[in-house]
C-alpha cells in the first residue's frame, strides 16, 4: 500500500489500485482533484503537470508503480509557494487565459521555471514551456505573464 | 465480478425510446424545469432573463452564450454592467438554461446557441436593452424610497445616490423594492461618451478560477454514483461491430459494463483509467465502413473541378473577359481536413432522472439542436432535456454538431443502462485519440482560380470553382445555408470577393465523400481567405506591382479593407528592408487581408526561411476593425489566439485517411503550435462607432495567405497546397 503525500495530505493507495494507474487519475477520479486536466495521455500537450518534489512531471504518464513512498506531490490546488503566486497573480494581470483548459498545466511548469530560474530569459521560456500545448494560444500571454511574474518576486 | 455484454439493437432502442415497453415510461410529465434560469436564481431582482441583483449586492448577468476560451462571459457582461454603473467587482456570470423562446441567438433566429462571432453582434442591443432597465428600475426605487425626482439621482459603481441630500444606496438594498416595481419599455442605451466599460479594460470574470484550477470543465463533473464511459470505437469511418470479445475485461477493477452501441463499444467503469484499460482489452472485430484514402477523394476533387458546378455568384462575362486578356493566370489549391483538437477532449455527463427527465452537462455550444436531437432520441419533449452549459475546453465548432454525435453517443449508454433499471449519471470521455479520428472534420477542399490581367495589370475576369464537401447538407442547416445548391459557409470569403475584378463568376461543386464534416474556427474562410489572398498575390506580382498597391487599387467599394490593410501595412513597415536573416537564410513579408463574420482583418507576416527549408513566423502585425471594440484586450487576445490557431493548419495541420483509417492519433503527429514557434503578434485596432461585429473567428483566415506570400516573397516559391511544406 504506497503512501503518497498530496498537497501535503497523506494518502494511502489501497494495494488492488494496479500500479500501471498514472497518476492523473488518481489525482481526478480518486481524490477529486480536478485541476489537473487530461489532455493527450502520452504525455505531448503538459495539461497534467504536476509536481513530483517540487519538480514538474506529466502525471498523465507517471504509473502509479513509479512513485516513490513517500513521495511529495503538489498539484494546482495545493500550489501555495511564492513562485505559483506570483505566476497566478501574472495570470490574472495579463488576462492569459482564454478557454483556460491547459492553464494549470501552465502555471505549474511555469512556476516551477521560476523556483529553479529567478530571471528567465526568452530561450528559457521556450525551454521551459514548449511541452505545455495552448490550443488558444495564448503564447504571448504566457510568456509576458512569466517575465511579470519574475519582476514582482524582485 | 461478471461482466456481459449487452447487446442493444437499433430496433429495442426504438422501442425503447418509444413506449413503456422496454421499461422506460418516457414523455408522459409535465415539465419540470421549464423555469430556468428564474428557478435557480434565488434574486431579489430579476428584471429580464439577463440580469439578476441579489440582496447581497451582487449582479449576476446571465450569459445565453458558451464560454470556450472567445471571452463571451466578459464581453456580455460588460454590456450590462456598463448600462448599469454597477461594480465590475460584483458582476458575476452564470450560464443559461436551454430556453430558445428567451436565450436565442438573435442572428440565428429562433435557435439558441454559440458560433458564427455571433455572440456580441446579437447581444449588443439586447444586453444593453436589458441593463438600461435595470439601471432605471434601481433608479426608480430610490426615488420613491428618498421622495426625489430620479433625475435627481447619479449611479456609480453599484450605487446610486442622492447629492443634494447625502444619501445612498447600493443596488443589493434596492434589488427587493426595485423588483416591485414596472419594468420600463423605455429604458434607452447610454450615450457612447458616457461608456464606463465598453471600450475600456476590464478583467476577464473567468481569469482566476482558470489560473488557480477552479473552473468546472465537463471533464471536472462528478455525480454520486457516475460511471465514466470510454468507448471503443470503428478504426474505418463508419464500420460497425460485428463480434466482441470481453474476455479480457474480466478482472479489471472497477469495470461494470460493456455495452454496443451505433457507434462502438462501450465500456463503464467507476473511473476513467478503468474503463479505458477494459477498453482497450475489447477484441471487436469490425465491419463495414470507408475504405477509401484522402489521396483518393483528392483525386475525386480534381476530376470534379474540370466540370462546371453550382454558381455561387456571376457577374459579367468572366470567361470571355479572361480570354480576351493581355495575360492570364492560373493555379489550383488543395487544402486537407483539419480536427478541431480541442485541449478538452469531446466529453459530456447524461442522467436519466426517476420522472424520465435527462439533464447533460456539456460544454454546450448548440442548445436548440441537441436538446432536439436527445428529445427525439429519447422519445420526450424537448423541454424535459435539461442542458447545464459548462465551460468548454475550447471548441472551435466542434461542440456544435448538428449531428450531436457524442450526446447521442452518450444518450444510447444512458438508455442502455435504464433499460436495465440502472439509473446513474454517465459521463462519457473521449480519449484524445479519439478526439482526433472521430470525425466531424474541417472539410478538406480544391479550388482552382483563373483571372485575367490587362496591359496595364488590371484584373479583368475572376473564375474560381471550388470543390467542398458542404457542412450544411442534410442538417437543420440545409434549407437555409444552401441556395441554388450552394452551401454559404463554402462560398463565404469567395462568393464576397471584395476586389474589383471586372468580371467574376464564382462556382461551388459539393460532393458526398462519406467523411462528416463540420465547422471549424472561420469555417469556409479559413479556405477561401487561403486561396483568393494567395491568388491575389500571385496577379500583384504578375502584373509587377506591390501587393498592397495592387490590393489597394482594387479595394474601392471597401473602406473597412482599405483601412486595415493600410494600418496593417504602416505598422509593418511595409516598404522597408526586412533585417537581413543569417548567413544561408531568406526572409519575406507577406499580406493578407479577409472579411469574416462581419469584421475586416489584415495581417503582415515576416517569415525566415533557413536552408534546409524549414521555416519560422517571426512576427504577425494584425489590424482589425470589429465595429466598436468591446473590451479591446480581448480583441487582440482574440487575434493573437486566431493567428496561432491559424499557424498550427497553415504549418502542420492535415488529418489524412488511408484505407479508412484516420492517420492521425494525438498531437505528436496531429501537431498544434507551440510556444517557441509563435511570433511576436502586435494587434492595431481601427476606431469605429459601428455596432460590434465577431472577433473570435475573424483573426484566423488571413495568417496562411500572409505567410504563404511571405515565403513567396522570400523565395520566389509559390506553396498551393496545405500545411506549407517548402522541404
Amino acid at each position: 500500500m504506497p503512501t503518497l503525500f498530496v498537497n501535503q495530505e497523506r494518502v494511502d493507495v489501497a494495494s488492488n489500485v494496479p500500479g500501471d494507474t498514472p497518476l492523473l487519475w488518481i489525482l481526478r477520479d480518486a481524490l477529486s482533484l480536478t485541476g489537473t486536466k487530461y489532455g493527450c495521455g502520452i504525455a505531448v500537450c503538459g495539461a497534467c503537470t504536476v509536481w513530483i518534489e517540487g519538480q514538474p512531471v506529466r502525471s498523465c504518464a507517471t504509473p502509479l508503480s513509479s512513485i516513490k513512498t513517500g513521495a511529495e506531490i503538489t498539484t494546482i490546488e495545493g500550489a501555495r509557494t511564492r513562485e505559483a503566486k506570483a505566476v497566478q497573480a501574472a495570470w490574472e494581470k495579463l488576462d492569459v487565459p482564454q478557454c483556460g483548459y491547459c492553464q494549470s498545466g501552465q502555471v505549474m511548469a511555469a512556476a516551477a521555471l521560476l523556483a529553479r530560474t529567478k530571471r528567465p530569459t526568452d530561450a528559457d521560456i521556450d525551454q521551459a514551456m514548449a511541452g505545455n500545448l495552448c490550443r488558444c494560444a495564448t503564447y504571448p500571454r504566457i510568456r509576458a505573464a512569466i517575465h511579470e511574474a519574475a519582476k514582482s518576486l524582485g | 465480478m461478471t461482466i456481459r455484454i449487452e447487446n442493444v439493437s437499433r430496433r429495442d432502442f426504438l422501442r425503447a425510446g418509444g413506449a413503456a415497453a422496454a421499461g422506460l415510461a418516457l414523455g408522459v410529465h409535465v415539465p419540470a424545469f421549464a423555469q430556468g434560469a428564474k428557478a435557480a436564481a434565488g434574486a431579489a431582482f430579476e428584471p429580464n432573463a439577463f440580469v439578476r441583483i441579489g440582496a447581497d449586492n451582487t449582479v449576476t448577468v446571465v450569459s445565453k452564450h458558451l464560454e470556450m476560451g472567445q471571452g463571451s462571459y466578459t464581453g456580455l457582461a460588460t454590456l450590462v454592467a456598463d448600462e448599469l454603473d454597477a461594480a465590475w467587482g460584483q458582476v458575476r456570470v452564470v450560464g443559461a438554461p436551454a430556453d430558445a423562446a428567451r436565450y436565442n441567438n438573435l442572428l440565428w433566429g429562433p435557435a439558441q446557441g454559440t458560433g458564427g462571432s455571433t455572440s456580441l453582434a446579437n447581444s449588443w442591443e439586447q444586453l444593453r436593452a436589458a441593463g438600461a432597465a435595470a439601471r432605471a428600475m434601481l433608479l426608480a426605487a430610490a426615488a420613491q424610497r428618498w421622495n426625489v425626482p430620479a433625475a435627481s439621482l447619479a449611479v456609480r459603481d453599484g450605487r446610486v445616490t442622492h447629492a443634494a441630500s447625502k444619501r445612498s444606496a447600493t443596488f443589493g438594498e434596492l434589488a427587493t423594492a426595485a423588483a416591485s416595481l414596472p419594468v420600463p419599455a423605455d429604458a434607452k442605451p447610454k450615450d457612447p461618451k458616457a461608456w464606463t466599460y465598453i471600450g475600456r479594460h476590464v478583467p476577464r470574470v473567468d481569469a482566476r478560477a482558470k489560473s488557480n484550477g477552479t473552473a468546472q470543465f465537463t471533464q471536472d463533473v462528478k455525480l454520486p454514483g457516475m460511471l465514466t464511459a470510454v468507448v471503443a470505437h470503428p478504426p474505418r469511418l463508419g464500420a460497425k461491430a460485428a463480434s466482441v470479445d470481453a474476455a479480457g475485461v474480466q478482472g479489471i477493477p472497477g469495470v461494470r459494463h460493456v455495452i454496443e452501441i451505433p457507434s462502438g463499444v462501450a465500456v463503464l467503469a467507476t473511473g476513467f483509467w478503468a474503463a479505458k484499460a477494459a477498453r482497450d482489452a475489447l477484441r471487436i472485430r469490425w465491419e463495414g465502413g470507408i475504405r477509401f484514402s484522402s489521396s483518393d477523394v483528392m483525386a475525386e476533387f480534381r476530376k470534379l473541378a474540370e466540370k462546371p458546378g453550382a454558381v455561387a455568384r456571376s457577374e459579367g462575362d468572366a470567361a470571355k473577359a479572361i480570354a480576351g486578356a493581355a495575360r492570364v493566370v492560373e493555379a489550383s489549391y488543395e487544402l486537407p481536413y483539419l480536427a478541431h483538437a480541442a485541449m478538452e477532449p469531446l466529453n459530456c455527463v447524461m442522467l436519466v432522472h426517476p420522472d424520465d427527465t435527462v439533464e447533460v452537462w456539456n460544454g454546450e455550444q448548440f442548445q436548440t439542436g441537441d436538446q432536439e436531437a436527445l428529445a427525439k432520441f429519447f422519445g420526450i419533449k424537448p423541454e424535459r432535456v435539461k442542458l447545464n452549459m459548462l465551460f468548454a475546453g475550447g471548441s472551435f465548432g466542434r461542440r456544435a454538431n448538428p449531428a450531436a454525435d457524442y450526446l447521442l453517443e452518450c444518450a444510447n449508454i444512458v438508455l442502455a443502462l435504464a433499460r436495465k433499471q440502472t439509473r446513474v449519471p454517465v459521463k462519457l470521455v473521449w480519449t484524445r485519440e479519439d478526439d482526433t479520428r472521430g470525425g466531424f472534420y474541417r472539410p478538406a477542399c480544391l479550388q482552382t482560380l483563373k483571372a485575367g490581367l490587362d496591359a496595364d495589370g488590371a484584373i479583368v475576369g475572376w473564375q474560381h470553382r471550388m470543390v467542398n464537401q458542404s457542412i450544411a447538407a442534410g442538417t437543420m442547416f440545409e434549407q437555409g445555408m444552401v441556395r441554388n445548391g450552394v452551401d454559404q459557409t463554402s462560398a463565404e470569403g469567395a462568393a464576397n470577393l471584395p476586389y474589383a475584378v471586372g468580371a467574376i463568376h464564382v462556382e461551388a461543386h459539393a460532393p458526398q465523400v462519406g467523411v462528416p464534416v463540420l465547422w471549424w474556427r472561420s469555417v469556409g474562410s479559413s479556405q477561401n481567405a487561403f486561396t483568393t489572398e494567395a491568388f491575389v498575390d500571385e496577379l500583384a506580382v504578375a502584373a509587377g506591382k506591390d501587393p498592397v498597391a495592387f490590393r489597394r487599387a482594387l479595394l474601392g467599394r471597401h473602406p473597412r479593407h482599405v483601412a486595415v490593410l493600410d494600418l496593417a501595412a504602416k505598422q509593418a513597415g511595409w516598404g522597408t528592408p526586412l533585417a537581413a536573416g543569417k548567413a544561408g537564410e531568406k526572409r519575406g513579408r507577406g499580406i493578407a487581408v479577409h472579411e469574416s463574420f462581419n469584421s475586416v482583418v489584415a495581417q503582415v507576416a515576416e517569415v525566415t526561411v533557413k536552408a534546409d527549408g524549414s521555416l519560422t513566423v517571426d512576427r504577425v502585425v494584425c489590424a482589425v476593425d470589429c465595429g466598436v471594440a468591446v473590451n479591446p484586450d480581448n480583441v487582440r487576445a482574440q487575434m493573437e489566439g486566431g493567428i496561432g490557431f491559424g499557424l498550427s493548419a497553415a504549418l502542420y495541420g492535415a488529418i489524412t485517411l488511408k484505407d479508412g483509417k484516420v492517420e492521425q492519433s494525438n498531437f505528436h503527429d496531429y501537431r498544434i503550435l507551440r510556444i517557441d514557434e509563435m511570433p511576436r503578434v502586435d494587434v492595431h485596432i481601427v476606431p469605429s462607432a459601428a455596432a460590434p461585429t465577431g472577433v473570435g473567428e475573424p483573426g484566423v483566415p488571413p495568417i496562411a495567405p500572409a505567410v504563404a506570400n511571405a515565403i513567396a516573397a522570400a523565395t520566389g516559391k509559390r506553396l498551393r497546397t496545405l500545411p506549407l511544406k517548402l522541404a
